[in-house]
């Protein structure tokens, strides 16, 4: 294991549990919400997690298409995967924190009814890698990531036309936030960003060597059949 | 170009001859449809007022179903007796065959929607209090949105195991934006209620993105291994 790997999960281990200090006991109450807002500690960093995840994704098929590198595949894979579990954790936090202050568990608001898009063609994503086979899977792959990143934009006009009911971003939104606040957002950010990378980077070292042992098997079948 | 314009036509006048010849496809997609405008009227029991409101929905929730049955027969046919891979080693424009496909699934599409449409309105009793010159134009623009990337998908999809389940779970996710516009231009019509200026332009936004998108890609996609 390199030493950066292990640097990194212990960073991400102490990265966890301080922002899982912070934002439970050190963060200031809500004064409208109580309690309940903290889940936002979760619920945005991983939303914001995802969409990093997806525009790698995105990135990866068009270098893969570009440059037909294995390695831009393997990254565009990871990424989708590890970008479906943090959207799904989004798609889950947020009813559980609508429930209680909006008093339903959903609405179809722009942002909810975008990422849920998001999320179902990631999903169809991982459904076709799954469903195709050899050495094509990495092209259609690419090709179906591309077409989905061009939907995002359509999705969110489509839906933006209806007005819109969920909390206006309060970061770079002109919203008023505590300081205490956002330091301990952006901590927990950090902390599932640096959790994401440790994920994509197991995910990418199995893959990669999962691919290998594929390829050694099929030279090996092919050894045994015809020797010499 | 030349070139391109009349292998297009090639293909496609083969296409419309094998259908003409065995109306799988366009038999097929109106049963199917029919069958859906008959579920749905049980399901709702809808009254005029009703109806106004949610046939949108209907129409084209029908007519995304069925136009599937064609987009996945597209490819598919092309697979018996290795046709597709002979159109692989031609030096025939990967696009050209794209565009008489995509045209050819057009012409499907739209002749179900033409003989489906009188349907609806006599089961639903649907008079439009609405601009009606604009239906046309939004059913042309819909139906590209459907067909242009529906056949692109069904060639993902051809290539797959479990072809013919696949090419909904592509396309579905997709194709909500269009889908959207397209319901909701046409409940703009028929109620009269607010304006299908935007959904409009969403759905021509939606067909020059995409259509660009798939002959970019196409070629890609043929010739993956």
């Amino acid at each position: 294991m390199k030493p950066a790997f292990s640097i990194l999960a212990i960073l991400t281990a102490v990265l966890l549990s301080y922002g899982l200090y912070q934002a439970l006991v050190v963060a200031p109450t809500d004064q409208l919400q109580g309690d309940v807002y903290r889940i936002i500690y979760y619920h945005v960093p991983s939303a914001w997690t995802a969409f990093l995840l997806f525009s790698i994704n995105f990135v990866a098929s068009i270098a893969y298409l570009v440059s037909r590198n294995p390695k831009a595949d393997v990254l565009a894979l990871v990424t989708a995967e590890v970008g479906v579990v943090y959207c799904t954790i989004v798609l889950v936090t947020g009813p559980l924190w609508a429930r209680p202050v909006w008093g339903i568990w959903w609405t179809w608001d722009v942002r909810l009814t975008s990422t849920l898009v998001l999320w179902l063609i990631y999903v169809s994503y991982l459904f076709l890698r799954r469903f195709s086979s050899g050495g094509q899977t990495p092209v259609l792959a690419a090709a179906l990531a591309i077409f989905g990143a061009l939907d995002v934009p359509l999705v969110y006009f489509s839906i933006w036309f209806f007005r819109t009911q969920h909390p206006q971003p309060v970061v770079g939104g002109g919203g008023s936030i505590d300081p205490r606040m956002l330091h301990v957002w952006l901590l927990n950010w950090a902390a599932f960003l640096c959790f994401a990378g440790l994920v994509c980077w197991s995910r990418y070292r199995v893959e990669i060597l999962q691919r290998e042992l594929e390829e050694a098997q099929a030279l090996q079948a092919l050894l045994e059949r015809n020797p010499q | 170009m030349i070139g391109l314009a009349n292998i297009t036509r090639a293909t496609l006048a083969k296409d419309l001859r094998l259908e003409w010849r065995s109306k799988d496809a366009i038999n097929s997609m109106l049963f199917f449809s029919l069958l859906v405008v008959v579920i749905f009227s049980f399901v709702f029991n809808p009254t005029a007022e009703e109806s106004r409101r949610i046939a949108g929905g209907l129409i084209w929730v029908a007519f995304l179903f069925a136009a599937i049955v064609a987009l996945n027969q597209t490819w598919a046919r092309e697979l018996r007796n290795q046709v597709l891979d002979a159109y692989r080693i031609s030096p025939a424009p990967a696009n050209s065959l794209f565009l008489a496909k995509a045209i050819g699934n057009f012409i499907f599409v739209t002749v179900l929607e033409a003989l489906m449409t009188p349907l609806f309105i006599v089961f639903y009793s649907l008079r439009a209090l609405g601009p009606v010159y604009q239906l046309p134009i939004i059913a042309m623009l819909g139906t590209w949105a459907l067909v242009v990337n529906g056949t692109f998908f069904a060639a993902i999809s051809v290539r797959t195991r479990a072809r013919e389940i696949m090419l909904p779970l592509l396309l579905f996710p997709i194709s909500i934006p269009a889908v959207t516009a397209m319901v909701e231009a046409t409940s703009a019509v028929l109620t009269g209620e607010f304006s299908t200026r935007f959904w409009i332009a969403l759905l021509v936004a939606y067909d020059v993105v995409f259509t660009i998108a798939c002959l970019f890609l196409f070629e890609t996609v043929l010739h993956a291994e």
